[in-house]
């Protein structure tokens, strides 16, 4: 593991630690009161969720046109991390919705594509998981379906009639919930590219076993 | 099978066409996957009837939902039976070994794949008009044109995912595993455009944007499976 | 080769239960969410009275589900570090009996 991973695991538990106070410290939103606070953890996932399945894209891109194993064991790792982050958007955003919208689940784009982004990140783990020989490469193909759902998740909010919030919150935050927000995006991308590292980590040492087991068996 | 001149020779189109042609000729030799796929897709549509109808009449809306899911489970038959047959008789490696485009081959099985298909929907939207009572064919351009995009969408990815999985273990279970994510937008915009032509007034913009959504989807789904094919296909 | 043998079992094995527990746990998931459906019968009224903002007790309290969503993000957050960790101890302890099988192999 490189040097930087144990100094930044500790900023990233501080930083996660002092973050419910600086979310405590924003500002409650005028129509939705206490229950909007989990826009700051929510939010933050949603986008290493749609960041995640990008990186897994690429690396399966570049795995499947260069043949890199190191791109096929960081589309591995990524993939993990969408399912992940997403499982923590799907939750978050249903908790707030019972209050927010009154409903638990409703079936509009912005929902419904990125629970379909989502499977595919899962579909993704089966194959890997299931697949027999060839499933990296199999994997990758889906991968590349998976991350061109992506700028269509992102979009679609600003283009269809749907009682998900638009895109154009982020930008007109008030200073405060701004503040609040981009701390909690700084954690979250922090701990993304940590556990990303250690992910990638695994799978090394797993290739590293299969090699040896290879080398016994010669 | 003879050919008068090599693969290698004539270039994508004549390629897909060889391809198309063999697939079509085996075919109609038994019409085994043919009648499989449509008994199978009839008796979808009948479970549901069977399913959803309350005192003698079916829900309102069913119809459209109806007709895409049985042509979404037809097709994840008839891609299963369609590379199982390649499988058992090693075609496909051999056609890989041949000296032609891999993009042209993929074409000739998408292209197998979606008459197919068409084939099996020309029977299923009367059954679905009869046993719903829907006005279906009131507007047979427009549905045609539904129907033919939401196919050729279903149907590249499909295609694709079929090949890729034709070496792979549990194929059987993996191919909806892999399918349905990635043809959710298909499937959601064919049932849309479906429903809307089946309001008793007719929003022609509403099926139109909906056509223009299915399209824009193929032309993603088609590139993205051409420029993926080699790679996928190659050990 | 032995250890593709014993791999495709242990992942067969692993198949099976893993689809287990996930039916398991998708029917344990919708037991609390279906209970919440049913509310008690209200009672016939007569006339409706109109009142702009609800009295604070019949709103839905928003704490309990504002903990919830923290509480969900920390524990998987946790859980994902445990599976991790767990997965990653396990190969290096193969590793290292492997290589010291290595080496006095060679030594021996």
């Amino acid at each position: 593991m490189p040097k930087w991973f144990l100094p930044l695991t500790g900023l990233c538990a501080v930083m996660f630690a002092a973050s419910p106070f600086i979310i405590a410290n924003a500002d409650y939103e005028a129509t939705m009161g206490l229950v909007q606070k989990i826009f700051y953890y929510h939010l933050p996932s949603a986008w290493i969720f749609l960041l995640s399945a990008i990186v897994c894209g690429i690396a399966s891109a570049r795995f499947l046109f260069r043949g890199s194993p190191r791109q096929d064991r960081l589309a591995y790792a990524a993939a993990e991390l969408t399912v992940l982050f997403g499982a923590i958007v799907l939750v978050t955003g249903p908790l707030w919705a019972r209050k927010a919208w009154g409903v638990w689940w409703q079936w509009d784009v912005r929902l419904t594509s990125s629970l379909m982004g989502w499977m595919v990140a899962w579909a993704y783990l089966l194959v890997r998981k299931y697949g027999g020989p060839g499933s990296d490469k199999l994997a990758a193909g889906l991968a590349l379906f998976g991350m061109a759902n992506v700028p269509f998740v992102y979009v679609s909010v600003n283009y269809w009639r749907t009682i998900h919030p638009a895109t154009t919150v982020v930008p007109t935050l008030p200073v405060d919930m701004g503040l609040a927000l981009w701390f909690s995006v700084a954690c979250f991308l922090l701990l993304f590219v940590l556990l990303l590292r250690l992910r990638v980590h695994l799978e090394e040492q797993r290739a590293r076993l299969d090699a040896l087991y290879l080398s016994l068996d010669e | 099978m003879p050919a008068r001149r090599s693969l290698g020779e004539g270039g994508f189109g004549r390629t897909a066409w060889l391809v198309l042609r063999k697939d079509l000729m085996v075919e109609v030799r038994s019409l085994e996957i043919a009648y499989t796929t449509l008994f199978f897709a009839i008796s979808c549509v009948l479970f549901f009837a069977f399913a959803l109808v309350k005192e003698g009449k079916a829900p309102e809306d069913g119809a459209a939902g109806i007709l895409w899911i049985a042509i979404a489970f037809a097709g994840t038959l008839a891609l299963g039976r369609t590379f199982e047959r390649e499988r058992q008789s090693e075609t496909l490696r051999a056609l890989l070994m041949a000296p032609a485009d891999r993009p042209a081959i993929y074409v000739g099985k998408l292209l197998g794949i979606i008459a197919l298909l068409s084939v099996a929907e020309l029977v299923l939207v009367p059954l679905v008009a009869f046993l719903f009572q829907a006005p279906l064919l009131s507007h047979p351009f427009w549905l045609s044109a539904v129907l033919i995009s939401g196919t050729v969408g279903f149907s590249a990815v499909g295609t694709l995912f079929s090949a890729m999985l034709v070496r792979a273990r549990s194929r059987d279970v993996l191919l909806p595993v892999l399918l349905y994510p990635i043809t959710v937008p298909v499937i959601i915009a064919g049932v849309r455009a479906t429903a809307a032509l089946l309001e008793p007034d007719v929003e022609l913009s509403l099926v139109r944007f909906w056509v223009a959504l299915l399209l824009a989807l193929d032309v993603v789904f088609v590139t993205l499976a051409l420029w993926t094919f080699e790679p996928l296909m190659t050990d | 080769m032995r250890f593709l043998l014993r791999r495709a079992t242990e992942t067969r094995r692993h198949g099976v239960c893993f689809v287990r527990a996930v039916g398991i746990s998708v029917l344990l998931l919708c037991a609390p969410l279906a209970a919440q459906q049913p509310q008690p019968q209200p009672q016939q009224q007569d006339e409706f009275v109109p009142v702009s903002q609800l009295p604070a007790q019949d709103q839905l309290p928003a704490a309990p589900l504002l903990v919830s969503a923290y509480a969900f993000v920390w524990i998987v957050l946790f859980a994902y570090l445990t599976s991790v960790a767990r997965r990653l101890s396990r190969v290096q302890r193969e590793v290292a009996r492997l290589e010291s099988d290595m080496k006095r192999g060679t030594h021996g």
